[in-house]
């Protein structure tokens, strides 16, 4: 533990620190562009120069490790004369354009350039000029602004896995790009556009919308996958303008997927903004008393034999409502497992990421089963490969071959080789059970089958019997595709007795059993088999579901209401109210309890905090928010053979899974750039 | 070369070395620790310029790249960021001047001028025979010898306007003038002879 003297100050910091985390730690910011905390060290933009004693010249806090008895000086005439030195030289070729820029209000060289640099340039020369360069549908480059920190290239390589980006050419000449200016080929390429510590890599879409003083912030959960990464919700009025993560070390680190960030115009397209009833056969434009008042009827009617599912990305206060909802009709078929995964909601464990996402990074031996989470979840699949770099990992796979940025074993296609691995006739086997936090990851993939139980109970068998499940390291990890799959799980939103699950709807509806179905958000099923069923759908979006629905309850989309979601791990969090839901759109508990009261059996509560006090009432994991603890191990899955056919992800097209991504033009150009495979490049399969 | 010209360039549908130079090419990366076969992309890149005309087409720096398992764009990142390796087609002799100072205090733009004037071309361009390329080179580390320029792999020093059109008007005859001093002294040693240690020491008697 080096300790050394910061501006007189002393202080004490852990081995391996730079000089610049012990200015940190002794609480003096130092002025950096190239260096970021979860990149690796380039030192060559040279801002961070700070004065020590002993050293003929400055040196750059960034690369030079923390001794003892250092004697580091901040804010002498020699370090600020530095910095000021360094300023100048970046802003000689460095535009002044800030007016135009989308940068400007939150520019790292802006805000340093009034803070350390001169009040005047001595640069009359022309300055330079590069072209700007073609990164694909998300990241507009403008590239006579960059000064060639490299964080974009760092990340591409380091976390993003993807070797897309390079610094070309040199000295004055330099410039950044993509290889032959292709399209950016990663899931996570938008984090660029946060490092870019200039307006050099801006978002595309956001492209001359706003600047940032406009914008009213609102700290919110992402819901476009089962991960829950933290995000900002930046708005103007009542319209959505951007989406960016927000610093969570337990689940997204600082980073947010592509969809997370880029579907949030979809939420403008493709609204339900008001209720309607399917009159000949056309859906007509109804009050919500109609609306509800038709809906009410049939179900009053259906009685026991309504049936209702809840979709991907329903908060859990919806779900609760239409738990108490149906129950109050006495119906038991209701299902929050839209993809028929066989999850088993009976113990917790069985359906959570247990080891928690930062403890992916613990783990020293990792099989993933029938998942490919670069497109199921990016930043954890970011979270995987850096386990992956930080050495000493075997990670294999039972399932699709699939390039997750880092080599995985794989170990074959499907339930034959996980029966191998699980009875230890496998030699991975051995190696699981020989590893000190052995870990596996369930994708939806294994489990959305007809053997989906008899798959999860191979899974439990295997991480019994490979010592995956102790007192202090659960290594049994389901990793969801749904941000509503864990909370309707917890919420027991599964078939209750006599109950049909979801394919027992559908089927009940296609054979005419089922009169009414009740679809909460829910958009991933056939609807065209549901028969004559009358259908009731109530949601944000004129997708799957409501064209064929006959009676549309708009509802709110996550941006639009105050919601609770359960991350893959068990974490619940908030997802705040940023904008308000377009038209007669309403919060969609409200929606039920408005409903409840034409049924005649008003649900229990009147607001938010008495609809949350029932979720904790339903399960006590409510009331702890933010935290995430493995769930109580028991027995579960069923017995049973497991088919030949080979495990698939259920994700085919990474940028619609949902009906905001859907309905998203900026996740259609994506999908036509990337899912298409025009605009690949060498390193992306 | 700047990026928008090599944009430009016809580039060859694929590139692949010869046996012989797979061979040499197999006993430079084997020249390097397993795992660290990427430290081989300099002189793999050197060998394809050698076996392509003295230019490297994409082709070559994805091939060399497949060969040592690099990304492509690490490899680009090397071949643009060292002049020695070319991004376009170039003449049969590479004719680079040193223009540093040492060169440029000892003369070298009379250097420049003799070969403009002798090729009819400027600095930067290519003959229209396609017999020379004119360049002007960073310090080529000749100093003692200035002004010095190098054509191919020969470095031709202590030039003067009329060596220089010398050593080009015998490329030019397909002749190999001999590389090194152009000049009469040996190497970088004193003009007219020797002018040191000529004496006996003289002792104290």
């Amino acid at each position: 533990m080096p300790k050394l003297k910061v501006d007189n100050v002393e202080v004490e910091v852990p081995a391996g620190y730079t000089v610049l985390q012990a200015c940190e730690v002794a609480g003096v910011e130092i002025p950096r562009f190239c260096y970021h905390d979860r990149l690796s060290i380039a030192g060559n933009c040279r801002m961070c120069l700070v004065e020590m004693e002993k050293s003929p010249k400055p040196i750059a806090s960034c690369a030079m490790p923390a001794a003892d008895n250092m004697v580091i000086k901040t804010n002498t005439p020699m370090a600020r004369k530095a910095r000021q030195g360094v300023m100048e030289f970046l802003l000689i070729n460095h535009p002044l354009d800030c007016p135009i820029c989308d940068q400007g209000g939150e520019c790292d060289l802006q805000d340093q350039a009034v803070a350390y640099g001169m009040d005047h340039s001595r640069y009359k020369e022309n300055k330079r000029a590069v072209k700007d360069k073609e990164m694909g549908p998300l990241v507009k480059t403008i590239m006579t602004r960059c000064i060639h920190c490299t964080r974009c290239v760092r990340f591409a390589t380091e976390v993003a896995g993807v070797d897309d980006l390079g610094l070309l050419y040199r000295g004055e000449n330099a410039q950044i790009t993509t290889y032959l200016e292709k399209a950016f080929a990663s899931e996570l390429s938008g984090n660029v556009i946060d490092l870019c510590p200039v307006g050099a890599l801006t978002s595309k879409p956001y492209a001359f919308t706003a600047r940032p003083w406009e914008l009213r912030k609102t700290e919110s959960v992402d819901v476009s996958d089962a991960l829950g990464a933290s995000i900002r919700i930046d708005a103007r009025g009542n319209e959505v303008l951007r989406v960016l993560p927000r610093l969570n070390e337990d689940v997204n680190e600082e980073w947010i997927s592509d969809k997370a960030r880029f579907a949030c115009d979809g939420l403008k397209r493709q609204r339900l903004d008001r209720p309607y009833v399917r009159k000949n056969g056309r859906l007509e434009p109804a009050s919500w008393d109609d609306a509800l008042s038709v809906a009410a009827g049939k179900l009053k009617a259906a009685g026991p034999k309504a049936a209702a599912i809840a979709g991907d990305l329903c908060d859990a206060e919806a779900m609760v409502a239409l738990k108490d909802l149906m129950a109050g009709l006495g119906s038991t078929s209701v299902d929050c497992r839209q993809d028929g995964a066989k999850l088993d909601a009976s113990v917790r464990g069985a359906y959570l990421f247990n080891a928690g996402i930062a403890g992916i990074e613990q783990a020293d031996a990792i099989l993933l089963i029938g998942t490919n989470p670069r497109a199921e979840s990016p930043v954890l699949n970011a979270r995987l490969r850096k386990r992956f770099l930080s050495g000493r990992l075997k990670i294999a796979s039972i399932g699709p071959v699939v390039n997750l940025t880092f080599p995985v074993q794989n170990l074959g296609a499907g339930a034959q080789t996980l029966s191998e691995v699980a009875e230890g006739r496998h030699a991975f086997f051995e190696v699981l059970k020989s590893a000190k936090k052995p870990m596996l990851i369930l994708g939806q993939g294994a489990l959305a089958r007809a053997d989906g139980g008899a798959v999860l109970a191979a899974a439990r068998a295997l991480a019994d019997k490979a010592g995956m499940v102790r007192e202090d390291w659960n290594g049994f990890c389901m990793l969801h595709t749904a941000a509503a799959r864990v909370g309707g799980l917890d919420l027991g939103l599964v078939p209750g007795a006599g109950g049909r699950d979801v394919a027992g709807i559908i089927d009940g509806a296609g054979k005419g059993e089922v009169p009414v179905v009740y679809l909460l958000a829910a958009d991933e099923i056939d609807t065209r088999k549901l028969g004559s069923a009358f259908v009731i759908y109530q949601g944000h979006h004129g997708d799957a579901g409501a064209s064929r629905a006959d009676v549309v309850l708009p509802g709110a989309a996550y941006t639009e209401k105050n919601g609770t979601y359960v991350n893959t791990e068990g974490r619940v969090q908030l997802g705040r109210l940023s904008v308000f839901p377009p038209g007669d759109a309403r919060e969609d508990w409200k929606i039920l309890r408005a409903l409840s009261e034409k049924l005649g059996k008003p649900l229990p509560y009147d607001n938010l905090g008495q609809v949350r006090r029932r979720l904790v009432a339903v399960n006590p994991f409510f009331g702890t928010l933010e935290q995430a603890k493995p769930g109580a191990w028991g027995a579960f899955g069923q017995a049973g053979s497991m088919g030949a056919e080979p495990f698939a992800s259920p994700i085919r097209n990474f940028y619609m899974t949902d009906p905001i991504s859907r309905a998203s033009p900026t996740m259609a150009e994506c999908t036509a750039t990337f899912a298409s495979g025009a605009a690949r490049t060498g390193t992306h399969d | 070369m700047s990026a928008q010209e090599a944009a430009n360039v016809p580039q060859p549908a694929s590139f692949e070395f010869t046996p012989e130079n797979l061979e040499r090419a197999k006993k430079i990366i084997a020249k390097y620790p397993t795992g660290k076969q990427q430290s081989a992309v300099m002189p793999l890149l050197d060998l394809a310029q050698r076996q392509h005309d003295n230019w490297l087409p994409i082709a070559a720096m994805e091939y060399v790249a497949r060969l040592l398992d690099m990304a492509p764009i690490r490899v680009r990142e090397v071949a643009t960021f060292y002049t020695m390796y070319n991004h376009a087609p170039i003449g049969r002799h590479h004719v680079q001047i040193c223009t540093t100072t040492p060169c440029w205090l000892r003369g070298s733009d009379t250097v420049v001028d003799a070969c403009e004037k002798r090729l009819g071309i400027k600095l930067g361009e290519t003959t229209a025979d396609r017999q020379f390329t004119l360049a002007e080179a960073e310090c080529l580390g000749a100093c003692v010898n200035a002004p010095m320029m190098q054509v191919g792999d020969d470095y031709y020093e202590d030039l003067t306007p009329e060596t220089t059109v010398n050593v080009l008007d015998a490329l030019a005859r397909g002749e190999k003038p001999k590389p090194g001093n152009q000049s009469k002294r040996l190497t970088s040693s004193p003009e007219g002879g020797f002018t040191t240690l000529l004496d006996t020491a003289k002792g104290s008697d």
